[in-house]
């Protein structure tokens, strides 16, 4: 009879009976997608509160993601949980000494700020569709539909005088300030229920949840910068395809130019979070082997024998060094900080792993290590919730979010209106 | 009278009751009752007795429903060899539940270990379970409060409210706590809670042949368990984490946490 984590666990010398690798590849991807989240919000709020005017294109474009993938920072929580139907407890009873029981408070008051600031920065259009639908002729169903959903979406606010719309400004400016402390809160908590972990030499560390943040600001802009490069590219082809003066027409050289623009900027404040988040995490590093606590000798042998390929060589060399190099390099391209942000991407994931699996990896009795095996093949439940199945069904759900999301609240609104 | 006036004299009483309020609320009865409860329950382990025969292990599962081949224990004892070069080895093979019938240490993937009996400075067994710790980590991280510490000292889970979210099983230095294979839940050992309750001593404590663990009550001055634990020289295991364990022992070596 299988206990949970048993499956996917090889124990090497001597470990406690009790212990196995219980959190396991769904633990990774949960600070990985919450990072996500707060990254992409910091920066959009980079051009909402510190008025970086260059960032406007893609800070639109942030706010819509992070909304996208918010939802799904909640979903491998509730897809490592063995009583997946009783995880609203959190919610219902929260016992508030636990770090988890803030999730449902924190992740509301998040969820709510970026919500109110969407609706503030899309108001003038949801007013102007819907005003635009109901003045149509001869209205199909789709239409009437969406006149519906747009007059909801208004909450009876119509008015979109000069003045409504500048309040709608100050209001932005205000939810998005509110929102960075909350959003590093948000992830920086996540954090706090590794580092508050004193059973767990590798974790426990005040540093932890700033680690965690800076981390996850780099890969929130790595994110968004690859995505929005994506989607710029597919922008290029439609424009491509469509003759001038057609409908949805825009001009290829513009939206090159706004690319380049943007990109270029975007990964200068990569690479300032980059030097942020590797000089806390070296520091954490050379503090641990200086101080050498009871702990370190089994702490070395995990990071410096047993998993140095995956800490020196995917999670340093591939996932740091070498896009730190790619972006500094003179005559940065488009295409080079895309791909720079891939590996940026990459080597933050190692990061969460080297973390949650690597905290793991040896016994509490430090005689002794435990390996995790990735379950390839699912062959029962647990394996198809922690494993391939599971890890899809999370790194999909934001890219369907946002081709959803995106059908009410256009993240490239503003050049159509320039060009109109 | 006004309508100021009224606001005015209901600030008045409201602030003026507060401090007398707030004075019922320091003599909450629970309170006073936990102050001086006449139980609180603490265990002793003499690793000096144990011959590491398994018999415990195996009088627990059966007590509370551990499935025998699932390899998870509440309790389970370990098997220390020390040579004489200082070398450290320890095993605990399916928990000891058959005992330790084999010279060559369980290093699990690492193989079967034999060392050389004319190398071996010391040798030991060291029974292990829950410590029912003052200060518990795992109670203090539960998410929904489905583990909690009882007024007499052991702390028990709710089988019904647990989400099965692991933090207790990480927060726990000792290795103390798994997931039940048949209910999916957080499990551990609850020093037999509900046999204590009923008069009888636990499982293991019933089960081993050499008296190598007892039960008993800290707030009894004669029980043979607060004899021990206040003018023996006992030691807790990895106090340095600020647990506060309560369960006890006799005869513990720098080699073991």
């Amino acid at each position: 009879m299988l206990v949970h984590g048993e499956i996917w666990t090889t124990k090497e010398y001597f470990v406690y009976p009790n212990e196995y690798v219980t959190w396991a590849i769904q633990i990774v991807m949960y600070p990985y997608m919450t990072g996500l989240v707060a990254g992409a919000f910091v920066l959009s709020s980079l051009y909402h509160v510190f008025g970086v005017k260059q960032l406007k294109d893609i800070a639109r474009f942030a706010l819509v993601f992070s909304f996208a993938l918010l939802p799904v920072a909640m979903m491998p929580l509730m897809l490592h949980l063995q009583q997946p139907f009783r995880g609203i407890e959190v919610m219902m009873t929260p016992h508030f000494t636990s770090a988890i029981a803030a999730f449902g408070i924190v992740f509301s008051t998040y969820a709510t700020i970026v919500a109110t600031e969407i609706w503030f920065v899309y108001r003038k259009y949801f007013v102007e569709t819907a005003t635009a639908l109901k003045n149509k002729p001869d209205k199909g169903m789709i239409d009437s539909i969406r006149q519906l959903i747009f007059s909801a979406l208004t909450l009876g606010a119509w008015d979109i005088s000069h003045e409504a719309l500048e309040k709608d400004h100050k209001a932005i400016s205000i939810m998005a300030g509110i929102g960075i402390p909350v959003a590093c809160f948000l992830h920086g908590y996540a954090g706090f229920i590794f580092g508050s972990v004193k059973a767990n030499a590798l974790w426990m560390t005040p540093l932890m949840p700033v680690i965690f943040i800076m981390s996850a600001v780099v890969s929130g802009i790595a994110l968004c910068l690859l995505v929005y490069t994506v989607v710029m590219e597919m922008r290029k082809r439609m424009a491509k395809l469509k003759k001038p003066g057609s409908y949805g027409y825009q001009d290829l050289k513009h939206i090159r130019g706004v690319e380049d623009h943007e990109v270029k900027l975007t990964a200068k404040f990569l690479m300032i979070f980059m030097i942020l988040a590797i000089t806390l995490e070296l520091l954490d590093l050379v503090f641990r082997g200086y101080t050498a606590m009871k702990s370190w000798d089994a702490l070395r042998a995990v990071i410096y024998q047993r998993d140095a390929f995956k800490v020196f060589v995917l999670q340093y060399t591939i996932g740091n060094v070498l896009p730190f190099i790619m972006l500094l390099w003179p005559r940065i391209t488009v295409k080079r900080a895309a791909i720079a942000s891939v590996f940026v991407l990459f080597g933050v994931f190692m990061m969460r792993w080297n973390v949650v699996i690597g905290g793991q990896a040896f016994s509490s009795t430090f005689h002794g290590f435990m390996e995790y095996h990735f379950p390839w093949v699912p062959v029962n439940a647990e394996t198809f919730k922690e494993g391939w199945p599971g890890v899809l069904m999370v790194a999909v759900t934001p890219f369907i979010l946002f081709f959803i999301l995106n059908k009410f609240v256009p993240v490239f609104l503003v050049e159509k209106e320039k060009e109109v | 009278m006004e309508r100021r006036d009224f606001i005015k004299s209901a600030i008045v009483v409201v602030a003026g009751a507060a401090v007398p309020m707030s004075a019922l609320e320091l003599m909450n009865p629970k309170d006073v009752l936990a102050a001086n409860p006449n139980l609180k329950w603490a265990f002793l382990v003499d690793t000096t007795k144990c011959v590491g025969c398994g018999m415990c292990v195996k009088a627990c599962k059966t007590e509370n429903d551990i499935p025998w081949t699932a390899n998870v224990s509440r309790t389970w004892v370990e098997r220390y060899v020390v040579t004489k070069e200082g070398k450290v080895w320890a095993d605990c093979p399916k928990q000891a539940r058959d005992g330790f019938t084999s010279p060559l240490l369980d290093e699990n993937a690492a193989g079967k270990i034999s060392v050389d009996p004319n190398d071996i400075a010391k040798g030991f067994f060291v029974p292990k379970l829950c410590n029912q710790c003052d200060n518990p980590p795992c109670a203090q991280v539960c998410p929904v409060g489905a583990t909690y510490k009882t007024p007499d000292g052991p702390i028990l889970v709710d089988r019904t409210w647990c989400i099965g979210c692991g933090y207790c099983i990480q927060s726990c230095p000792y290795g103390a706590r798994f997931f039940h294979p048949i209910y999916h839940v957080a499990d551990k050992c609850t020093w037999c809670y509900h046999r204590l309750h009923h008069g009888m001593k636990t499982a293991c404590v019933g089960a081993c042949p050499f008296g190598a663990r007892q039960i008993g009550n800290l707030r009894d001055p004669n029980d043979p368990v607060t004899l021990a634990v206040l003018d023996g020289r006992i030691g807790v295991l990895k106090s340095y984490f600020g647990t506060k364990p309560q369960a006890f022992y006799i005869g513990l070596s720098k080699e073991v946490d």
